[in-house]
């Protein structure tokens, strides 16, 4: 019956957008982290590989969290009331490093270093207060000492992954200079950047009981195996083609950014079978939560047609975007 | 008031909507008008009507931006400042607003790219759908969340079950008795505003001398446009008024300053209503009129405040910003027409109009916004009207964190308004390039023609 898994769709559909949001604002939250390290010309090169993408890249969290308020209105507000603080920050965030992106070249000259400045600081703010909240959810979003430590440590994480992510996106958009620089700042963050997946990894189970439960009994052990071994191929993979930086150029230059890709794929499906079924940890179940059938009907349709449609869409406009990126003009 | 978590969280949304609202309104407007230069340069192959595209669409990126990133906002603050209206309305609120994101957002932010950096990369046709699809996306968007709003005015096709709102009829809730003029009413005000925005913005280059005969199109434009849609809007207003009387009679009886039920009510043009005495002082009247304007008959009963006792709304708040929208709406009318008409006898150079459009330039956001407190205020203390008050699904955070955050939402929009204008400013006074080359080039022309001629 139709009505039973509805709720199972909708909770997919938030996963996935949530995803694609890591992945495709991260690789231009990653730039704007970046972004102070560069010098003048290659600020703006680095601005017009992002250019045309940041809008619709954001529109994915929009995405994720009007599924949570269409399918599973109790759990949004909860989750929303708790993490009112980092959300605020990270709506501050947001707010000031979209508009900096575009007063940046339109505003006087005098004012540009302000909001390159500006840029950095709201990629900052919503780099590091994803990560809190995404700690914090993991651990069921309780008020106590090792929510915070934890929640602390994948604040530092997420960046260092929205880093990585941004570096794979230069090396697939940048030439010459910019290109080179993109692998120098790679290679300090791979490494960090792994440690920290790798903590969290052993973290998680250690803080969460219940997570624990889950991975470390048999047969599920072994089912879950193809988790953390594709993701250290894939990890092996990045590190790897740093050292080779000669296979980033011309047409495999998009191997470090699969590469991660596949890692937060991986990561994902880590999360959600921690997670499920429940949708905050210990205190609120998909079922329990989930909106009426009518409502949860009337929003499948859209949404089951609405979602491959922007698919397509996206993957159109990377076409035409598509290779080195230019000088962005609106001319 | 005094600052407890309700009134905060309240002035909190409120001060985000009002700041999120501006852009909007500048965006669905420009996108039309955008899409007519593009349309017109299309068909003639006039190039003035590119050049006027390339300066606009910059400002039109500027504000779009701004729009995006405030609405991001919007969209987080119904959870975290309201998450009972969400478990209580939820099952018909969430689906259209997750309409909203999945038919309009999506359109308007992936075609956007195109539209604004694709020139090159696109053919003219495919440019041209991308700036149709981002128009549409918008005014999509605009009637999804005003179907929202209208459903919370005047809320059908629901049933309710524990307290809960559960769905009805969709076709009754999108569809509800006063969306149609809601939704009319506002895209209109877009117009209007963006029309004003243009004209003025172009008026204060003309005057400075920053300009190219792009230029005096873009006058012609926004003042023609605001010519044919200033009446519109009046008619408008006055039907959306008429359906706020069948549904919602406190916030008319708000509106109008009826204190008591009468037939043959009086019109108060100003006055300064006194909820403590209950009565309008130093009031201006003009006898007979609020009845004939509502109820179309010299004779018509207008329900006053006294019928709803304890249960309507501040009067002042309504009264004065509904005269501030209905006031910048005449205001709109004679300069649109008095620009209209010198545009027919080609006198639109006259220094004295060119200044009073500069003043009007933001005369929508005014009306706008006085619009909405109108609108918003005028239905307090509901939230869903009859149905659900809002101070029984505020978040009860702590008021400290509260007011923090609202400092910090509103330093961050006054920074934000003033780099907005300020940018805007520095803009309006560089010949932008191509627009010196096209005056270069129409002066060359000129220069030529008159050679040959002597
Ligand atoms: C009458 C029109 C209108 C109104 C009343 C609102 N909006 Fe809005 N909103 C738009 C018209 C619009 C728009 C024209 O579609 C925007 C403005 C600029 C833009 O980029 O899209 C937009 C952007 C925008 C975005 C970013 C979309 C993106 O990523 O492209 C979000 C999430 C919201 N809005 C959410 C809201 C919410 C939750 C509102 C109410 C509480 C709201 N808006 C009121
Ligand atoms: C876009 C222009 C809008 C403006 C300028 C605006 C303005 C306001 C203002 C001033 C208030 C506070 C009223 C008071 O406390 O006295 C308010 C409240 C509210 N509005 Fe709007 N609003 C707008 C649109 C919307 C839309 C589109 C929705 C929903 C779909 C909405 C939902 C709400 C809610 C939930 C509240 C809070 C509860 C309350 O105080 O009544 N508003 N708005
Ligand atoms: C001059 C004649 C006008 C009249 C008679 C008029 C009338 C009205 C009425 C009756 C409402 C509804 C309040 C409610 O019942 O909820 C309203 C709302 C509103 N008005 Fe006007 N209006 C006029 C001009 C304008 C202008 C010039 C603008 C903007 C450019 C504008 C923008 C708005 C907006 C944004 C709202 C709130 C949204 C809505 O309810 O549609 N109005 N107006």
């Amino acid at each position: 019956m139709m009505e039973q898994w509805l709720p199972l769709f909708f909770v997919s559909v938030m996963g996935l957008a949530l995803l694609v949001y890591i992945i495709l604002d991260g690789y231009d939250l990653g730039i704007g982290l970046l972004l102070p390290l560069a010098d003048d010309t290659q600020k703006d090169q680095m601005i017009a590989a992002i250019g045309p993408f940041w809008d619709a890249n954001e529109t994915w969290i929009v995405l994720g969290v009007g599924v949570l308020l269409i399918a599973f209105p109790r759990a949004h507000g909860i989750i929303l009331t708790e993490l009112y603080l980092p959300v605020t920050i990270m709506l501050i965030g947001l707010v000031l490093r979209g508009v900096s992106f575009d007063f940046r070249v339109k505003a006087h000259s005098d004012y540009k270093g302000l909001w390159n400045r500006l840029f950095f600081i709201g990629s900052l703010l919503a780099a590091t207060s994803q990560g809190w909240m995404l700690g914090s959810y993991i651990m069921g979003l309780r008020a106590n000492g090792i929510t915070y430590v934890f929640a602390f440590f994948i604040a530092l994480a997420l960046p260092a992954l929205y880093i990585m992510l941004g570096c794979g996106w230069l090396f697939i958009k940048a030439e010459g200079d910019l290109h080179a620089r993109a692998i120098y700042w790679a290679r300090q963050t791979v490494l960090p950047m792994g440690l920290g997946i790798f903590l969290i990894s052993i973290a998680t189970p250690i803080a969460s009981a219940a997570i624990a439960a889950k991975w470390f009994s048999l047969p599920a052990a072994i089912g879950l195996l193809p988790i953390p071994v594709t993701t250290f191929m894939a990890f092996s993979s990045i590190y790897w083609a740093l050292q080779h930086p000669a296979v980033l150029q011309g047409r495999n230059s998009w191997l470090v950014f699969a590469g991660l890709v596949t890692i937060c794929l991986m990561s994902a499906l880590g999360l959600a079978y921690s997670i499920y079924p429940d949708i905050i940890i210990n205190r609120l179940t998909i079922e329990e939560t989930a909106s009426s059938a009518a409502s949860l009907r009337f929003a499948f349709w859209g949404t089951a047609i609405a979602v491959p449609m922007i698919g397509v869409y996206t993957f159109y406009i990377y076409r035409i975007f598509g290779g080195k990126a230019r000088a962005l003009s609106y001319e | 008031m005094e600052f407890d978590p309700f009134s905060l969280a309240r002035i909190q949304f409120a001060a985000n909507i009002s700041f999120h609202i501006l852009f909007p309104t500048l965006t669905i407007g420009l996108c039309w008008i955008l899409l007519y230069f593009r349309t017109r340069f299309t068909l003639s192959g006039d190039r003035d009507w590119e050049y006027a595209y390339y300066f606009w669409v910059k400002i039109f990126a500027l504000t779009f931006a701004i729009g995006v990133v405030s609405g991001i906002t919007m969209s987080f603050q119904f959870g975290t400042n309201w998450p009972g209206f969400m478990e209580r309305a939820g099952n018909i609120a969430g689906p259209l607003l997750g309409y909203e994101v999945l038919t309009a957002f999506f359109l308007e932010a992936s075609f956007l790219g195109i539209m604004l950096f694709g020139k090159e990369r696109v053919s003219n046709g495919v440019h041209l759908l991308a700036c149709s699809l981002v128009t549409l996306g918008t005014t999509f968007s605009a009637f999804w969340i005003l179907s929202l709003n209208s459903w919370m005015q005047t809320p059908t096709g629901y049933t309710v079950e524990n307290g809960v709102l559960m769905v009805g009829d969709w076709w009754e809730i999108i569809f509800n008795p006063s969306f149609p003029y809601r939704f009319s009413h506002m895209l209109v005000a877009s117009l209007l505003t963006s029309g004003f925005f243009v004209a003025g913005v172009s008026a204060w280059r003309a005057r400075r001398d920053v300009d190219g005969p792009a230029t005096w199109k873009v006058i012609n434009t926004g003042v023609l446009l605001a010519a044919f849609f200033a009446p519109v809007q009046i008619f408008l207003g006055d039907l959306h008024g008429l359906n706020t009387l069948a549904y919602q009679p406190a916030k008319i009886a708000a509106m109008e300053g009826v204190w008591e039920t009468e037939r043959g009510a009086a019109l108060t043009l100003f006055g300064f209503p006194d909820e403590t005495t209950r009565e309008t002082r130093y009031a201006v009247k003009i006898p007979q009129l609020a009845s004939l304007i509502l109820t179309h008959d010299l004779q018509g009963e207008i329900k006053g405040l006294d019928e709803f006792e304890g249960e309507h709304p501040p009067v002042a708040m309504v009264f004065w910003s509904f005269r501030v929208m209905v006031g910048v709406g005449l205001l709109m009318l004679v300069v649109s027409w008095w620009g209209a008409a010198l545009i027919f006898f080609h006198k639109q150079h006259q220094p004295l109009f060119l200044r009073a459009l500069s003043v009007m330039t933001f005369s929508g956001w005014v009306a706008v916004l006085a619009g909405w407190y109108t609108t918003e205020i005028g239905r307090q203390p509901w939230l869903v009207y009859g149905l659900l008050k809002a101070k029984d699904v505020v978040a009860d955070h702590p008021t400290a964190m509260l007011m923090t955050t609202l400092v910090a939402y509103l330093l961050l929009y006054a920074f934000l308004l003033w780099s907005y204008i300020y940018t805007l400013a520095y803009m309006a006074t560089k010949p932008s390039q191509s627009l010196t080359a096209l005056a270069q080039a129409h002066d060359d022309q000129v220069n030529t023609s008159q050679q040959e001629a002597s």
